[in-house]
């Protein structure tokens, strides 16, 4: 009887951990496919053979063909602008839906919520008309000016800032603090994991965010990898996987590796933040 | 109490006013245009009453647009949930190769779509591609997985819970740790069996995030459609065209901003009933609590 | 006339601008010349190369060249800056692109730029099948640039494998299926290792669809007004029928769509023995393929045909008298037989006009690249890439169309009755 339930488990485990591994293969097999036929001649791109000679060519083919330096600036820029607008904007807002009373306090976080469903990506047309209007198409402030007002940030922030007990505030206020240094000073430090949980959702969102960018940017000052990575790997001749394989490993490097480095913490503040 | 309505205002306004200029006006304005021609050249836009929405009606590519985003999202929701909850639930406690089997899990969210879509259109080609290979290897014969009306929009949905499934990991895996071990032990200890702790205890426990999930995964099926770009574009034949590659079409491609105008205002509608019936969805999860 | 004048008078005023402007801008005309990038290798590169070295016989001149991404893209971004008020002077377009520019009121015709003599000696210097998507009305709205048609490429291994002459590709549509029978293989299992031919249905369908149309011998899509479309003729229908017959009762090529980007690929792996594609693939081909491979026109049927295809110059409103005629002097540096034939050489397009392959270089390299002489020889037959007003809705119809068949959804005929309903309905609004 009890042999029959070990080996019962036993096989349930076996079972358990290669259906865990399957999917993971078959999760990271672009990736490695990406790794495999960047590292190895164009004509080995469709075929896989173990003693395929190694190159690094197609990385600096990938490197010249396109200014992937000034893509990566042009990312780096918008991502920063954008989480920092967010979080400055979010957190002041979101400290006002938490703590502050007012009248029409329900209605205008109902419109915040409106943004959780009608996102800035939907409304593309106007959007452009808009950015037309303010004589900043093709600007990297425009790829991010839709989406400074974060109705997720806002939700989310507020969420944390109300956990946090009102005695911290009256305290504060004694000593004198005032109204942003209570907001700086004692709710942005206890909201970090939120903070950092939404940085993260923020970053890797926008990093590989296509077709809005598309839309409004055409030159290379102010294209982002996405949008340069598209560009590159739609010529008329034909695909050239080695090269676009290698041009996406240069693109998503930076994310990857900091993916491996934060992986603890991201999780942990995503588990904090109790996102539900 | 005066002080806190200034104070409130002053902490609201920038982010108000960005909200309305970027989602709200915007949003009005596109039902406005939809009730306007598209401005060409010498000839600028002219009120058409409902016009737009009549050619709507009677535009077999929306239709085709509509019916494929309803089946884009009745099995790219839940299927990309329950890979979502089956990953975290593989990777929560220990298991061989953990920090791996994350790594592998979340690499969609690192790797950009648009980049990745050409990846997975090799591995759909006929012939040649990877999967044909494998196929090959065990002699089935070949298909042309992106180029046939049955498959392409199937192909899509393939990369898009790929894209997403791993991301939900991550919020389920938080709830996960969240849930005490000693509820576990205390199940173990009465003898329950795994599956009906997990029905009993876990999966509901788990609700709040699924149903945040579930909305992810509805704003997804309508927004990511950065893969059709690269891997069908909405072909053939509009057999894989989804609403927003279609408003994209008429909007950036044909330059018509009318309709596409009103394709956006269906799509905001569409969105809407979604929200509102979250929002009820969110009312009674908080008395639940 | 009065451009005649003007001419003249901007010869001397450039001069004195020359001196007069040197402390506002460095140069006396600064141009902005949107371009973009529609093959692999370093195309952008190599117009760059181009502008410098133009610059520097022109110190007066300062050319910037943005390189905007797909033609797609470079459309968008001209439309967009012409219609806010900042175009550029010079822009490189699909030739398509000439009713869609000229319905929006941005484009100049070029023919108020040149002397009489310049009408004759250069405009009508440009082969034939070229200008006819750049001339419409009586006038020239686009100089041909960076052109190329489709032509057949061809595995010779795998010819002489299935034991057919390596030197006498298909010259019909007969032939070709014939061919295609011999060359497609199957193992065991009967799943094809092989396929005999490859006519790509993504991308641009309805370009090599144009070859089929003109083969059969219809003078291209569209009339030159660009006002009406030719969908459901008979000659149309039975291209696509034939198009069709290749998968569904020849068997001779792969079924379903068959992406354009993976082409080359394609017939770079042995996957298929004949592919169509563009001239534009030349260089590409004949850097990577391990095995002898020949080029040949597209056969013919009731007589030999093929579109043509690529971007043109485009010379655009907004700028003042003075750049403009500094930017049709660009031009015509460009396309002299010297720089075009390196342009050619370099990129693989088709020298678009006959004194350019009279050059030492072009002789050499058609020597060395014969398959460079059958793009040229094949103008001869080539009618114009379907262009009208509204010309992407159009081409989305007949795209859609030519899908449907392949995949299915509609005979060839109804498909092609439904796609001209369609386009009627759109063009009504242009006679």
């Amino acid at each position: 009887m009890s042999t029959l339930v070990v080996t019962q488990t036993r096989f349930d485990r076996t079972l358990f951990v290669a259906g865990a591994w399957a999917l993971a293969l078959v999760w990271i097999l672009p990736l490695a496919y990406a790794v495999w036929t960047a590292i190895h001649p164009s004509a080995y791109e469709t075929r896989f053979v173990l003693l395929a000679p190694l190159t690094f060519e197609n990385f600096t083919r990938a490197w010249n063909a396109a200014p992937f330096a000034r893509y990566f600036l042009n990312t780096i820029m918008l991502v920063t602008m954008i989480l920092a607008a967010q979080l400055i904007l979010c957190i002041h807002a979101a400290f006002a839906f938490a703590r502050l009373d007012f009248p029409g306090k329900n209605l205008l976080f109902a419109l915040v919520l409106v943004q959780l469903m009608v996102m800035p990506d939907i409304l593309l047309v106007r959007n452009y008309a808009t950015m037309a209007q303010l004589g900043l198409v093709d600007t990297i402030l425009a790829i991010g000016l839709p989406y400074f007002a974060s109705g997720f940030a806002i939700f989310l922030l507020r969420q944390t800032f109300m956990t946090i007990p009102k005695e911290l505030d009256e305290a504060a206020r004694v000593e004198g603090c005032s109204l942003p240094g209570l907001i700086w000073r004692v709710y942005v430090p206890l909201a970090k994991p939120t903070i950092l949980a939404f940085a993260l959702v923020s970053v890797s969102h926008h990093w590989n965010n296509f077709i809005w960018p598309l839309i409004i940017t055409s030159s290379v000052e102010t294209r982002p990898l996405t949008v340069g990575l598209s560009i590159f790997a739609t010529t008329d001749s034909g695909t050239d996987w080695s090269v676009i394989t290698a041009a996406t490993l240069i693109t998503s490097g930076p994310l990857i590796i900091a993916f491996l480095l934060f992986q603890r913490q991201f999780v942990q503040s995503f588990m904090r933040v109790g996102i539900k | 109490m005066r002080r806190e309505w200034i104070h409130a205002g002053l902490l609201l306004a920038p982010a108000l006013i960005l909200l309305f200029a970027f989602t709200h006006l915007p949003a009005i304005q596109t039902v406005i245009d939809s009730f306007f021609s598209t401005a060409r050249g010498r000839r600028p836009a002219a009120f058409v009453g409902l016009a737009n929405y009549e050619r709507l009606i009677g535009d077999a590519i929306f239709i085709r647009a509509m019916v494929n985003n309803a089946i884009y999202a009745a099995i790219t929701i839940p299927v990309s949930i329950a890979l979502a909850l089956a990953m975290a639930l593989f990777v929560h406690r220990h298991i061989a190769g953990r920090a791996f089997l994350r790594m592998a899990y979340f690499t969609p969210t690192v790797l950009p779509l648009i980049a990745v879509a050409n990846i997975w259109l090799f591995f759909f080609l006929p012939g040649f591609g990877l999967f044909e290979q494998l196929r090959g290897l065990i002699g089935l014969s070949p298909r042309n997985w992106v180029g046939s009306r049955d498959t392409a929009l199937y192909a899509v949905m393939v990369v898009t819970i790929w894209n997403q499934a791993g991301f939900f990991m991550i919020f389920y895996l938080a709830a996960l740790q969240t849930i005490p071990d000693t509820l576990r032990e205390a199940a173990a200890i009465e003898g329950t069996p795994r599956w009906v702790f997990f029905r009993r205890v876990v999966w509901p426990l788990l609700m709040p995030t699924t149903l945040f999930l579930s909305v992810n995964a509805t704003i997804n099926a309508f927004r990511m459609i950065d893969h059709v770009f690269v891997m069908t574009q909405g072909g053939p034949n509009n057999a894989s065209m989804l609403l927003l590659y279609y408003i994209y079409e008429q909007g950036f491609r044909f330059w018509d901003s009318a309709y596409a105008a009103t394709l956006t205002v269906v799509m905001v509608v569409i969105l809407a009933i979604v929200g509102i019936g979250q929002f009820f969805l969110m009312d009674r999860r908080v008395h639940y609590k | 006339m009065k451009r005649f004048t003007k001419t003249r008078l901007l010869a001397a005023a450039s001069m004195l601008a020359t001196a007069a402007m040197l402390p506002a801008s460095a140069y006396a005309v600064d141009l902005e010349f949107y371009f973009p990038v529609a093959v692999g290798g370093d195309a952008a590169g190599i117009i760059e190369g181009l502008t410098n070295a133009y610059m520097e016989e022109n110190p007066g001149v300062n050319i910037n060249a943005i390189y905007t991404g797909s033609y797609a893209d470079t459309t968008t971004r001209a439309i967009t800056a012409a219609r806010g008020g900042n175009a550029p002077q010079l822009a490189i377009l699909l030739s398509t692109d000439m009713f869609a520019l000229i319905d929006e009121d941005i484009i100049l015709p070029w023919d108020d730029f040149v002397t009489q003599e310049e009408q004759e000696t250069w405009i009508g210097g440009f082969y034939e099948s070229f200008m006819a998507n750049s001339q419409t009305g009586g006038q020239t709205w686009g100089i041909p640039f960076q052109r190329s048609t489709p032509v057949m490429y061809y595995n010779k291994e795998a010819f002489a494998a299935a034991g057919l002459d390596p030197d006498s590709p298909p010259a019909t549509w007969e032939e070709m299926v014939e061919m295609g029978r011999e060359l497609t293989l199957r193992d065991a299992n009967g799943n094809v290792t092989q396929w005999g031919v490859r006519i790509p249905s993504s991308g641009f369908p309805s370009w090599l669809f144009t070859g089929l149309v003109a083969s059969n011998g219809q003078d291209g899509l569209a009339n030159d007004e660009g006002t009406e479309v030719f969908f459901d003729t008979p000659e149309v229908i039975e291209a696509l029928e034939y198009l069709v017959s290749l998968a569904d009762e020849h068997e001779v090529m792969a079924p379903g769509i068959l992406d354009w980007g993976a082409t080359p690929r394609a017939f770079l792996d042995g996957e298929s023995a004949i592919a169509w594609t563009t001239t534009g693939n030349l260089t590409n081909i004949r850097n990577n393929a391990t095995f002898d491979f020949g080029v040949a026109m597209l056969p013919a049927n009731v007589r030999r045909g093929a579109p043509t295809g690529g971007g043109n110059f485009y010379l655009f409103e907004g700028s003042s008298d003075e750049e403009l005629q500094a930017a049709v002097d660009f031009v015509k540096w460009a396309t002299a037989p010297e720089q075009a034939a390196s342009w050619s050489i370099d990129t693989g397009y088709v020298a678009p006009r006959a004194d350019t392959w009279e050059t030492e270089a072009m002789r050499v390299y058609a020597e060395e690249v014969p398959g460079a002489l059958v793009a040229r020889d094949q103008l001869e037959y080539a009618v114009a890439e379907l262009s009208t007003f509204e010309g992407p809705r159009i081409t989305q119809i007949i795209n859609d169309a030519i899908a449907a068949a392949i995949v299915g959804d509609m005979t060839p005929a109804e498909a092609m009755a439904d796609a001209q309903r369609q386009a009627d309905a759109i063009l009504a609004a242009y006679r």
